[in-house]
């Protein structure tokens, strides 16, 4: 079987999907909605490269800015989860705990 | 390369000198967090004037990532200001809750710089490394008073809901780019162009904008806004509501105009229902409400409601009605929050709306500033919130939306009922509290902020309003030019 662009991107949505979701759902641990969080940029990641080696070369296509993005991304998301671990760690001395049932001091 | 640098100069200045601040700051022996702060101010004030000042040609700079023009040099004026406006509020709070570090100043300085990079992107990458900037300094900033567990409790939760927008907006991005082939705001829209509306571009825009409405607090992205202002410090919910809603707003403006503008009416579809969505939830949640911080984080969103209407319409006058309201809407909130900062009592701050109850007997002089921001914000004319709405709704009425104003009115009456229990409340009941006399800034910033909503820029033969104004328009009609 010829693996094409439409496969990374179900790859990709599936992961995205999973990212989302987890989020949502998950009850238990902050810890887990951060490697959620990674789960969706990971996704994107996987979307932005598949895009970028699958592109036609038409006239304004730029298949380079693509794996480019995914760079970025990569350095985003390390600077983000250093901030979310900072934050997290922030909270945890305060409360005892990271439950997420248990951030409810506000209800929204 | 010269010709780039200029077009730069005003994110260049503030990137170099908020880097050299942050050495500035760090002395082991004397705490020069007042010295910061009040450089960071001054900073803030010429960095939002540079763009009218230096009178520099409009145009591309990095490879067309960013692009400068009177749009972006009017927003960065409005943030500047809006931003050191903010800052100068934190101070005696900060003091008074001995929190007071210099870093405060600094990540201020960079998340401006990232709205900055927001106003001006013109490429898809540059849009989110100005984004992610900017969000991440706020993060920091909403948990900034670090032993309390609600600060910190606003901060996690931002940071999880913002880290879920980025993934959003980025996911929409690499949609677009697939099925574009181009991160580049023109190249895209020349693709659009070619190609039509396929299903992938227009499930991109609409990642993008849901990831862009979690930042302005549109519904339904608007559920960490009531949690994330009640828990921070109270100049940093005054800073949130002002100057990052100003930037998303017109990252929305500037990627519905250039890159999407050829598929009107889908994006159109999706402003439409977050803008009555927004208004539904920000006019009925408020009026359970208890805490005024709260009661803001409700108005906020019912604002952010309306100044979605103009964009709907897609047209100059729109963009030009977003711009004014939006501006009016940022000197109001600062106005509020500097009031709000004056609720203080001699053993700490207090936050209830019943707090304010008999205010009129015991401080007139902040009970009329309060009054004139409510009546701003319900819209009541002369007052400036009247000028904001007209702008706002009329180029959506020009435009065919005619039942989508009819709902925007409709909301604002419902809203009007929480912001006259306020008023009412101020003058009419019996004293409960009395608060202690406000630093002088703080009175200062609400003074001004009060008598800028009365119409003191509308009084003929001053010229300022409509000197305003027509920074507004050439605003809207540089990017459409564009």
């Amino acid at each position: 079987m010829l693996i094409g662009l439409h496969h990374y991107l179900i790859v990709a949505a599936i992961l995205f999907t999973i990212g989302v979701f987890g989020i949502f759902v998950n009850r238990k641990n902050v810890i887990i909605i951060l490697m959620c969080v990674e789960l969706i940029l990971l996704a994107v990641n996987i979307n932005f490269v598949a895009f970028s080696t699958h592109m036609e070369p038409v006239a304004g296509a730029d298949p380079i800015a693509g794996q480019i993005f995914a760079l970025f991304i990569l350095t985003v998301a390390a600077a983000e989860a250093a901030v979310g671990l900072a934050i997290l760690v922030v909270y945890f001395r305060n409360r005892g705990n990271i439950a997420v049932e248990d951030i409810d001091l506000m209800k929204g | 390369m010269f010709q780039s640098l200029s077009t730069i100069l005003p994110e260049l200045f503030l990137a170099v000198t908020a880097s050299l601040l942050l050495g500035f700051g760090l002395s082991k022996t004397q705490d020069r967090s007042d010295i910061v702060r009040n450089i960071a101010a001054g900073l803030l004030v010429i960095f939002g004037l540079m763009g009218f000042v230096l009178d520099r040609p409009a145009g591309t700079s990095f490879n067309g990532l960013l692009y400068n023009n009177e749009f972006s040099d009017f927003l960065k004026a409005v943030i500047g200001l809006a931003a050191a406006a903010a800052l100068l509020l934190s101070k005696h709070y900060f003091k008074s809750e001995k929190l007071d570090r210099y870093e405060f100043s600094v990540l201020t300085l960079y998340s401006v710089l990232g709205m900055s990079i927001m106003v001006s992107a013109n490429n898809l990458l540059s849009m989110y490394i100005g984004i992610e900037m900017q969000s991440l300094a706020l993060y920091i900033m909403a948990a900034f008073n670090r032993d309390s567990l609600r600060a910190s409790e606003s901060g996690l939760k931002y940071f999880v809901l913002g880290a879920l927008s980025s993934g959003l907006l980025l996911y929409g991005a690499s949609l677009v780019y697939g099925f574009t082939g181009s991160l580049d705001f023109e190249t895209i829209r020349a693709s659009i162009e070619l190609t039509g509306a396929t299903s992938g571009v227009i499930a991109g825009m609409v990642f993008l904008l849901c990831g862009l409405a979690f930042k302005i607090s549109a519904a339904p992205f608007h559920m960490w806004t009531p949690d994330v202002y009640e828990g921070s410090p109270t100049p940093v919910t005054g800073f949130f509501a002002a100057a990052p809603k100003l930037a998303a707003m017109a990252i929305i403006a500037r990627l519905t105009i250039i890159p999407f503008s050829d598929i009107l009416g889908q994006w159109q579809q999706v402003i439409v229902v977050m803008a009555v969505l927004s208004m539904l939830v920000g006019a009925l949640g408020a009026i359970v409400q208890t805490n005024i911080k709260r009661l803001m984080a409700y108005s906020s969103i019912a604002n952010m409601g309306y100044a979605l209407v103009p964009i709907a319409a897609g047209t100059v006058a729109g963009i030009q009605g977003m711009l004014i309201f939006m501006t009016i809407y940022v000197i109001s909130v600062i106005g509020v929050f500097a009031t709000i900062l004056q609720m203080r009592l001699r053993n700490g701050m207090v936050e209830k709306i019943s707090d304010l109850s008999g205010l009129s007997k015991s401080n007139p002089g902040m009970a009329l500033c309060i009054t004139f921001f409510m009546v701003s914000l319900i819209g009541i004319p002369p007052w400036l919130g009247f000028f904001g709405k007209w702008f706002a709704f009329a180029p959506a009425f020009e435009a065919g939306l005619a039942w989508l104003v009819v709902i925007a009115l409709v909301m604002s009456v419902v809203g009007a009922f929480y912001y006259l229990r306020i008023i009412k409340m101020i003058w009419f009941d019996e004293p409960t509290r009395e608060f202690i006399l406000a630093p002088r800034t703080v009175r200062f910033i609400a003074i001004a902020s009060a008598l800028l909503v009365f119409p003191l820029l509308v009084i003929p033969g001053t010229g300022i309003g409509i000197a305003a104004m027509n920074l507004a328009e050439t605003a809207a009609q540089a990017l459409f030019a564009q």
